[in-house]
Order: structure tokens, then C-alpha cells, then sequence
């Protein structure tokens, strides 16, 4: 009975947190849906995200939520720049060769950013309330950033199926050589679709920073979180990324009820090895 | 072959958790490149360390004396999740090096004048490349003495190359009581021992509220596990419930379902931590969700100074301290008891230390200075530096310092764990003017404000 209770208590919570958890995945399996690159440094963007959050509200006072659209767009540009600078002359070689590089640039930030943050935990003192179900407790701030996770899907799905641009992406997605012989630019795509990647990792970076303290090193663990959503939703496509979240979300709600929490990791990664070895392309299909 | 690739590196990663979930403490492992530690700034116009000013006759030294120049070896976390608390360690002991340098060094009845100097490196908080340094320290870096990095795992892998090389290794910063029951010879604790941490605490509790039921939710790591696990029977000797009981990853930052879990237990006070990124994050989730308890006990993170930076989280928030400058030891307090007094008062190195680095100290910058200053001691009363001699000069001390009584465990089951040291019990509080500030709540002789019980909520 106890568990039952524990479970309606950390269910919410974790739809909640799995949203966020989602977009962070986006953006790690938009990349590798566009360009075969896993993106090693997606962790430390996160992380940079986080102290974008910081230094707009501890700083400069902003609300977090307007400091979004900053970040969003520093993180975009920052996306641009790696690729040209790291992964542009090497999207044709091996995988080695593109997670080499990547881990390279998740090197290059981790260390200039302890160097100039240090790697101690920051926090954002930013509190949004909270009301009670009965039996839960749900957090403004969690609530908010599931909302902001669910738009920001959705601008991506509309920028993806409805604009010029998206559709040059998924034309590059399917078949690089057959969009450029039909005119499509698509080094400029592969650079925009870099820079999406880095900044829905940034954003989400962003919104997590609100909820938890954090440090230059915390975006580790949410880029590990991202590899197992992006093989649950299928790689290469976001928005299973987003189901993906939600169920690695809910799972993270659910099993504390039944077990120490030591062992979510554990079965999270299990999980993720049984997808990979029974369905590759993930519950909901690979590229799309 | 991407498939297999993938699954190839999934397969590695399941297998590292299994083995953290299974209770090895798992230690994060940022890049940085190894660095040595750049020097500490000189206090200016610091006052000055009254034993080194008193040992420093450097000038009046004879003609012959020789000079020797002792190094120091150890590693610190420049990086990675003990950080924190290690830097301030190290800034403790710098502090403690650069005033015995600068009055001239320490003379030995024979005219020889000792200097130290010191050889660090950034252990990234990693057992791993603990080990892999000290070795390097001891071998390649010629350390005469090692002191301890910080925290009780770390330590643990560090003092086995000591008492391989039969190198004195200080420690501090190492409370779990498990390293001096090994057969160590040459490891000594400043630092109260694990076991004995929450024992104020709970005293306070159970003239607060007898009948209170307790969480223990605790960092799955060596020494939060020590601590957390070894209250227990003296929790259940003093008539408390224990409702519930659980480790966590060290990796944690979603503590919202430990926080439902101990709702659901009924607990009313919470006993428990790490250190200090994980305590910052319970302690904001336990403010978060309006937890309700009446009383909040964190080990490692309410003590430092950063504490805080989370706002209200931190109101109430109790912690175990192994020194504050409001509870210092006197001369006067030494001599009641019949030990020997060594070294300045807590408001000359609270000066000294806020001069060099412009921050209060915490009870790990007192616990590195002491760390320094024990040695210092040590190295005086056995007017050698021989490590062997040294060594028999730890085994024989009895003395206070600002930090409180320093004495060693002798016999062979326990030796070099620490017996003489106590700790108080501190709580952020708010004052008069809204801000924070640090107040002992027990012992009562020690006490500067009554403790906040039950914490507010909101």
C-alpha cells in the first residue's frame, strides 16, 4: 500500500522531469539523425545552458524563463561554430574520427569552463510555488519546464515539417548526395542542424538548472540519459527522443518506489541494452 | 558494425553501474590535466603564528646550522566533487606552511633550520589516480611526510602507499574509522572519527523531541555510509525510531523520489548526506517539496561557507563541525584539561586565513592549518625530522590547539585514529538583519544560540 502511494507521489514527478529529459535527447539524436555524429560534447552544452540560467537570473536578474531565448540562440551559434570548427571536415570519415572530435571539443569546454567556474555546484534560488494533488506535491518550476519542453518539441516538429529549412534537414537526413544534386545547401544544413542540436541541449540545460544545483560536470549525466532515451525513441528521430523521455522519466519515478535508488541507473541502462539488442531502431523507429 | 559498435559501448557502461549499485562508491572522473598547485597567497599584515614566531629564531641561529627543507606530499581535488571541501583543506595547510617559511622555519637544537615545501596534484576526486600520485609523490617527488587528501575513500587508497613507504601520512578531511583498523602504523586522524559524528546530534534530539521517528538517507560512499550506519544502534540505544534507511548514488541529482520516500516513512527528522554536491541538492529538494520535517541533519555541506547560496533551503539545516571560530578552543581550556597548548588562537588564524584568501574559514581550511601544525609539533618534540622519530612523537602527544585536543589511538587495533577530538553541533539560523549565519547548538556549554526546532516551513 505504501508503494502504492509512493508510486501516485513520484509518477508526476517523473512525466515532469521526463519532458526536459526529452529535449535534451532531441537534440543529441537530431544530430546523429542528420549526420551520423554522436556528439560527445553534448554534456558540457548542457552544462553551459545551466550557467546561462545562472548568470540571467543570479546576475543580471532576467527570469529564467525569458533567459531561454538568449541561451537558445548562444547555444544555437555555439552549435554552428563546433561544427565548422570540428566536425565539418570529418562528417565523411569513420565514427571514430567524429567521436574523437567531439570528445575533443567536450575536453576543450570542460576545461575552460573549471578553469573559469571551477567545477563546485552552483544554484539558481528560483522558486515558482508549488500546489498539492492530495497525493503529491507538484513544483512550479517542474510544471513550467514540462510545458516549455512540450512547445519547444513542437516548434521542431512545425520547423521540421512545415518550414523551407526543416524540410532541407530531412531531405539531408535521407539522402545527402540526392538533396544536394536538387540544390539543397547542405553544408549550411548540416551546420543548422548542428547548431539545433547544441541548442535544445542548451535549453535543456536551462531548464534543468531550475530545478537542480549543478555543476560544469552535471551535464555528463544528462548526456548519458540522452543516449539511453535516444535508443529507446529510435536514434535519428526527435520526437520519439520525447517519448523516450517520458518513459525514462516515469521509470525514474517508479522504481525508487520499489527498490533502493542506486539501482535506477542500473536498470535504465539495462533497459537500454535489451532495446538495442531486441529492437535497434527503437520502440518508436529509427530515422525518419 | 554501428550496431555493435553501440551495443559494445552500452555493454561497458551497464557493467560500470552494476558495480556502483553494488555499493562501490563511484567517483566521478573529470579531465584536467595534473597541476601543481599554485601557491597560496601570503597573508598581508596576517598575525603573526605565535609558535612558528616562537620556533623561528632563524637569525639567531648558529653559523654551522644547516638548512633542510622538508616536502609535503599530498593530493588535493582541484576538480571533480570534492572540491569544495578539499580546496579549503589545502588552503588551511598552505597557510599553516607559508607563516612557518616566512618567521624563518622551524630550529632544531642542533642549529638545523627546516623549511617545507610542498608537492601537490589535482586527484580530480578519483581513488584511481590517488594511488597513481602518491606513489609519485613518494618516489619520484622524494616527500618526507604525506598529509591526506581529501575525503575518507580517497584516503584510504592514499594511505596504502604511505604505509608501504613508511612515510607518516596526516590526515584530515578522513573521518571513517575503517582505515586505522587495518594495521596501519604510520596514518594519523585529526579529524573526530565517522562513528562518532552524529552523537551530539542525536543527543540534542532527544532532549528536543524523544519521541522523534528518523530517516537515514545517506551518500552510497565509504565514509557517509560509516557515519550513517554506525548511529544507527545509538539512535535505537536512546529509544528513537528508525523508519527508514537508504543509500543513494553518488551520481544523484533528481533527490525528488528520496524525498517522497521519506514522507511516506513518517519520519519527522532526517539524519543523513554526503558531502557537499549532493547535500546542496537534498537539502534544495527537501525546501522544494515542503518536506515538513522538524529537523534537517546534513553531513559535510551545511558547514561550509557556500551553504547559503541555496537561500531559504539552507534555513535550519543542521551539521556535525569539527571546528568553528565561535566554538574555539583557548589556552585556558587546555590547561584544565592538563594538555599542551600549540599554536595561535582561532581568532589569529581566522585572521590570517581571511587575510590570504578573503573567506571565512571552515573547519576543513582549520583542519588542513592543524594538519601543518601537528606535524610541526611533532617535529619539535622529537627534535628530528626522522620519520621514524616523528612518529613516536605523534604516538606520545597530547596537545590543544584552536581546533581542540589532538591525541592518537596506541594500541594495534586502532592506531592512529583519533581520540581527543570533539565536535559541535551548528545550524544556519538567520539574524537579526535576515542573513545567514552559523550558530552552535550543541553541546550546550559550547552553545551560542538555542537550535531552531521545529524548522520553519513555507
Amino acid at each position: 500500500m505504501q508503494e502504492l502511494s509512493l508510486l501516485l507521489a513520484s509518477l508526476p514527478d517523473g512525466v515532469l522531469l521526463g519532458f526536459v529529459y526529452g529535449v535534451a535527447a532531441m537534440g543529441l539524436t537530431l544530430i546523429w539523425g542528420v549526420m551520423d555524429v554522436i556528439n560527445l560534447a553534448h554534456g558540457p552544452i548542457i552544462s553551459l545552458g545551466m550557467f546561462g540560467t545562472f548568470f540571467i537570473f543570479i546576475k543580471m536578474g532576467i527570469n529564467p524563463y525569458l533567459g531561454l531565448i538568449p541561451i537558445a540562440i548562444l547555444g544555437l551559434l555555439l552549435g554552428v561554430v563546433i561544427y565548422f570548427v570540428a566536425v565539418h571536415r570529418i562528417i565523411n570519415a569513420p565514427h571514430l574520427s567524429s567521436l574523437l572530435a567531439t570528445f575533443s571539443v567536450n575536453m576543450i569546454i570542460i576545461g575552460l569552463a573549471t578553469a573559469a567556474l571551477t567545477t563546485s555546484p552552483y544554484n539558481v534560488d528560483f522558486n515558482m510555488g508549488s500546489f498539492d494533488l492530495g497525493f503529491t506535491t507538484i513544483l512550479g518550476t517542474r510544471l513550467i519546464a514540462a510545458i516549455i519542453a512540450i512547445l519547444v518539441t513542437g516548434g521542431l516538429y512545425f520547423f521540421l515539417y512545415k518550414t523551407r529549412p526543416g524540410k532541407y534537414v530531412r531531405a539531408v537526413t535521407n539522402n545527402r548526395a540526392a538533396a544536394e544534386l536538387m540544390g539543397v545547401p547542405s553544408t549550411r544544413i548540416l551546420a543548422l542542424s548542428f547548431g539545433l542540436g547544441t541548442m535544445l541541449a542548451a535549453i535543456s540545460g536551462a531548464l534543468i538548472a531550475t530545478f537542480f544545483p549543478f555543476s560544469i560536470l552535471s551535464g555528463g549525466h544528462y548526456e548519458l540519459k540522452s543516449f539511453v532515451i535516444g535508443v529507446l525513441g529510435g536514434l535519428g528521430n526527435p520526437v520519439g527522443a520525447l517519448y523516450g523521455g517520458l518513459i525514462l522519466g516515469v521509470l525514474e519515478g517508479i522504481i525508487p518506489a520499489f527498490m533502493e535508488t542506486s539501482w535506477v541507473p542500473v536498470i535504465e541502462f539495462g533497459l537500454f541494452v535489451v532495446i538495442l539488442l531486441v529492437r535497434p531502431n527503437g520502440l518508436f523507429g529509427a530515422k525518419e | 558494425m554501428k550496431r555493435s559498435f553501440v551495443v559494445f559501448f552500452s555493454l561497458l557502461m551497464l557493467a560500470s553501474l552494476v558495480l556502483a549499485a553494488c555499493g562501490a562508491p563511484a567517483a566521478e572522473a573529470p579531465v584536467a590535466e595534473e597541476a601543481p598547485m599554485e601557491e597560496a597567497p601570503v597573508a598581508e599584515e596576517a598575525p603573526m603564528e605565535e609558535a612558528a614566531a616562537e620556533e623561528a629564531p632563524a637569525a639567531d641561529a648558529p653559523a654551522s646550522a644547516e638548512a633542510q627543507t622538508l616536502t609535503i606530499g599530498f593530493t588535493s581535488s582541484i576538480t571533480g566533487k570534492y572540491e569544495v571541501s578539499s580546496k579549503r583543506q589545502v588552503n588551511g595547510f598552505t597557510l599553516w606552511m607559508n607563516q612557518v617559511n616566512d618567521a624563518g622555519g622551524l630550529t632544531l637544537s642542533d642549529g638545523t633550520v627546516i623549511t617545507f615545501d610542498s608537492q601537490t596534484y589535482d586527484d580530480e576526486s578519483n581513488a584511481e589516480r590517488v594511488q597513481e600520485l602518491y606513489t609519485r609523490l613518494v618516489s619520484e617527488d622524494g616527500a618526507n611526510f604525506l598529509i591526506s587528501p581529501y575525503s575518507s575513500g580517497l584516503t584510504s587508497a592514499a594511505s596504502i602507499v604511505g604505509e608501504q613507504n613508511e612515510i607518516v601520512m596526516l590526515t584530515t578531511g578522513a573521518a571513517d574509522d575503517a582505515a586505522y583498523k587495518t594495521g596501519n602504523t604510520g596514518l594519523f586522524q585529526l579529524y573526530t572519527p565517522a562513528s562518532l559524528y552524529m552523537s551530539s546530534t542525536v543527543d540534542m534530539l532527544k532532549e528536543l523531541n524523544p519521541g522523534a521517528k528518523v530517516a537515514i538517507v545517506y551518500e552510497d560512499v565509504k565514509f557517509a555510509t560509516s557515519v550513517a550506519t554506525g548511529i544507527i544502534p545509538y539512535l535505537e540505544a536512546n529509544g528513537f525510531e528508525v523508519v527508514l534507511e537508504e543509500g543513494y548514488s553518488p551520481e544523484t541529482a533528481d533527490f525528488g523520489p528520496i524525498v517522497n520516500k521519506i514522507t511516506a516513512s513518517g519520519a519527522t527528522v532526517l539524519l543523513g548526506g554526503g558531502h557537499y554536491n549532493d547535500g546542496t541538492a537534498l537539502a534544495r529538494s527537501l525546501y522544494d517539496r515542503n518536506a515538513g520535517l522538524e529537523l534537517v541533519y546534513l553531513l559535510v555541506a551545511p558547514a561550509d561557507t557556500k551553504f547559503p547560496e541555496l537561500g531559504d533551503a539552507a534555513l535550519g539545516v543542521v551539521s556535525s563541525s569539527q571546528w568553528e571560530l565561535k566554538a574555539t578552543h583557548t589556552e585556558v581550556e587546555a590547561g584544565d584539561l592538563g594538555m599542551d597548548w600549540f599554536g595561535p588562537t582561532g581568532e589569529d588564524f581566522a585572521a590570517a586565513y581571511e587575510a590570504a584568501y578573503g573567506d571565512a574559514p571552515t573547519y576543513h581550511a582549520a583542519g588542513g592549518y592543524v594538519a601543518g601544525l601537528v606535524l610541526q609539533k611533532a617535529i619539535m618534540d622529537a627534535d628530528s625530522a626522522a620519520s621514524e622519530a616523528v612518529k613516536e612523537a605523534l604516538n606520545a602527544m597530547n596537545m590543544m590547539a584552536f581546533y581542540g585536543g589532538i591525541q592518537f589511538d596506541t594500541s594495534e587495533e586502532a592506531h592512529g585514529l583519533q581520540i581527543a577530538h570533539k565536535m559541535v553541533v551548528a545550524q544556519w539560523q538567520k539574524n537579526d538583519a535576515g542573513e545567514f549565519v552559523l550558530e552552535i547548538v550543541a553541546p550546550s556549554g559550547v552553545a551560542t544560540s538555542d537550535p531552531l526546532y521545529p524548522i520553519p516551513t513555507h
